[in-house]
């Protein structure tokens, strides 16, 4: 169970009896205004209490949030999209979508990890669990953003690659590994957004990029906390531990210099105001466009070595003669 | 580049941690096998032929041509999460250096193999399980990047749980770090040959181990993305025989070939002949 839904319930329930004493007052004869007024401020104070200061774990569901934007939602405020489908060798990953689209004007390609709305739709994006054909799918996509000199934008929501059969026997290492390859040297301009969860290597084989845009409430980890918490602890159980120690909400990994801008969210998370979302999103994209496409192709690809080879945290020691 | 260290040239220093130090139990067959013998025999089972884990440096000593110089000996990991738990991550790196006798989980270097000059990196399980973070990834990136500058073959020996979960996503940006490195260096022509041991999965078999032109798979190693546990819990299903094992992946194409640890160096030094010795004049 999703603990946001659970924490919210009291306020979704608050909000009701407010609609309906607001329907009352239209219809009857009776004044409720000052009632209304009244549990209208519980409400913003509720609201407040509820999602003023979520803890690693709480972002972590908002992240999951079942009414959350989709990559689909964002893809398809572009203008004119039109998705391509399928790896041309096993077969369509629906857990990744991938097309070309406009952005105010722009043509660009776009690739999103897609989980489901609803059960049967989860299952048939496979909860946003791409196979190795879908990482494939994605190749595809990179090479024609670079052939075709249009820019390439991402749209990260997923718990992680498939652990599977048919993924292991395909090859889902290779599969990421060379869409590494791919990202790092590709020779036109990557704006990448992480909009729910950025899981594991499964999120960064579409994560490379020159500019990278995360949502407030959006999470970005190495692994899932559960996946992070069996590894260490062999307890998934102890994945609240682990949301906690592993440094994955946006201000974290801003301050660790892993995402370059956080893009906010109203107070209730995304779904509180998708359409909203959505466009300063898209807008963020657009400026790092703007910057990104007066840049040379050699300048884009040399800076985006430097950007991921400054990244890590080691020292010289100094004294070595305790462990050898 | 500094010179040998000591205690690379003196082999068998490493401390004997172990509780027990006289014998080891084969994965295998569960023969008890007498450590000293085993050594001898590059850790091979004598009753069923089970290729036991080796370290870095064994392993250094069985490719290299007893030449090789360690780059970048001394770097160490400043835990840039400072990570706590029952145990804190600075407490159990001090635990690994004893029982590995390594800083780190992987030793680069450069060294020539049957004469022809190489970089060399090996990694080390038994170094909080060669999982990659902030050292392990700028090794591998500083090797790889020393290769480019001296047009030398690049050779990585991977052993690895995956990313390091207590360095969090600067552990997993390693993987773009390293996949970038491999970028540059493939495009000047320069081969990476990987040579995948028991184990190999997660963030290191998705980046660099998965990129190299010539993928070798030691006989009997175990090598996958999602590890064991992980696919059990999520599919619920029994696993096929043989499931990830070197021999699995030959079959489904994803190595070019399984080889035994005792014919490793020839494999390895016929592909690097290959590609390094002077071409034949039109």
């Amino acid at each position: 169970m999703n603990v946001i839904v659970e924490l919210e319930k009291p306020l979704v329930e608050l909000e009701a009896k407010i609609d309906g004493l607001k329907k009352l007052n239209e219809t009857q004869r009776v004044d409720f205004s000052a009632e209304i007024a009244a549990l209208e401020a519980k409400a913003r104070q509720l609201k407040n209490e509820v999602f003023g200061n979520l803890t690693p774990w709480q972002r972590v569901h908002m992240a999951r949030h079942p009414r959350r934007p989709l990559a689909l939602d964002y893809i398809s405020a572009l203008d004119g999209f039109t998705e391509l489908h399928g790896d041309r060798t096993f077969r369509d990953d629906p857990a990744i979508v991938t097309g070309y689209a406009y952005l105010d004007g722009m043509p660009i390609f776009v690739i999103g990890e897609q989980k489901g709305r609803d059960t049967k739709d989860n299952l048939y994006r496979n909860f946003g669990m791409p196979h190795p054909e879908g990482y494939r799918k994605a190749q595809r996509i990179m090479q024609h953003a670079e052939k075709f000199k249009r820019p390439l934008v991402s749209f990260i929501d997923t718990p992680g690659a498939y652990p599977g059969i048919g993924a292991e026997e395909r090859g889902q290492s290779q599969a990421i590994a060379q869409s590494l390859i791919l990202l790092a040297g590709l020779r036109t301009p990557i704006v990448v957004n992480i909009t729910g969860e950025g899981g594991s290597g499964g999120a960064l084989a579409i994560g490379i990029g020159d500019h990278i845009v995360m949502l407030q409430h959006a999470v970005y980890s190495v692994a899932s906390p559960e996946a992070a918490a069996s590894i260490l602890w062999r307890d998934a159980g102890r994945a609240e531990e682990a949301a906690k120690r592993l440094h994955l909400t946006s201000d974290e990994l801003f301050e660790f210099g892993i995402i370059d801008e956080v893009v906010s969210e109203p107070l209730g998370g995304a779904q509180a105001d998708a359409t909203r979302v959505i466009a300063d999103l898209l807008a963020a994209d657009k400026r790092a466009l703007a910057r990104l496409t007066r840049l040379s192709a050699d300048e884009l690809v040399d800076r985006r070595y430097e950007k991921f080879r400054r990244i890590g945290s080691h020292v010289e020691r100094v004294h070595d003669s305790a462990a050898r | 580049m500094a010179p040998t260290p000591s205690w690379l040239r003196r082999r068998g220093a490493r401390p004997e941690a172990a509780p027990d130090t006289l014998w080891e139990i084969c994965p295998g067959c569960g023969e008890r096998l007498y450590k000293k013998d085993l050594a001898e025999r590059l850790r091979l089972c004598s009753r069923c032929g089970h290729h036991l884990r080796l370290g870095a440096l064994d392993r250094i000593a069985l490719l290299a041509d007893g030449d090789f110089q360690e780059l970048v000996p001394h770097l160490i990991t400043s835990d840039p999460l400072q990570w706590t738990d029952r145990i804190p991550y600075a407490k159990k790196i001090a635990g690994d250096r004893v029982k590995s006798g390594l800083l780190e989980a992987i030793v680069v270097g450069l060294c020539t193999v049957e004469g022809v000059p190489i970089g060399l990196g090996v990694m080390d399980f038994s170094f909080r399980g060669g999982t990659m973070g902030s050292v392990v990834g700028e090794k591998v990136t500083l090797l790889i990047e020393e290769c480019a500058r001296r047009r030398l073959p690049a050779v990585i020996v991977t052993a690895s749980g995956g990313a390091r979960m207590e360095e969090g996503m600067i552990a997993l940006m390693q993987l773009a770090k390293t996949s970038a490195a491999v970028q540059r260096f493939a495009a000047l022509g320069l081969p990476l040959i990987t040579i995948l041991t028991d184990p190999t999965t997660g963030g290191v078999s998705a980046s660099f181990g998965f990129q190299a032109d010539i993928i070798i798979a030691e006989s009997g190693a175990a090598i996958g993305f999602a590890g064991r546990r992980v696919i059990d819990q999520t599919i619920r299903q029994k696993l096929p025989e043989g499931f990830q094992s070197a021999q699995f992946l030959l079959e489904h194409g994803q190595v070019d070939m399984v080889v035994r640890r005792g014919e490793l160096k020839t494999a390895l030094a016929r592909f690097l002949h290959f590609v390094s010795d002077q071409k034949v004049p039109a």
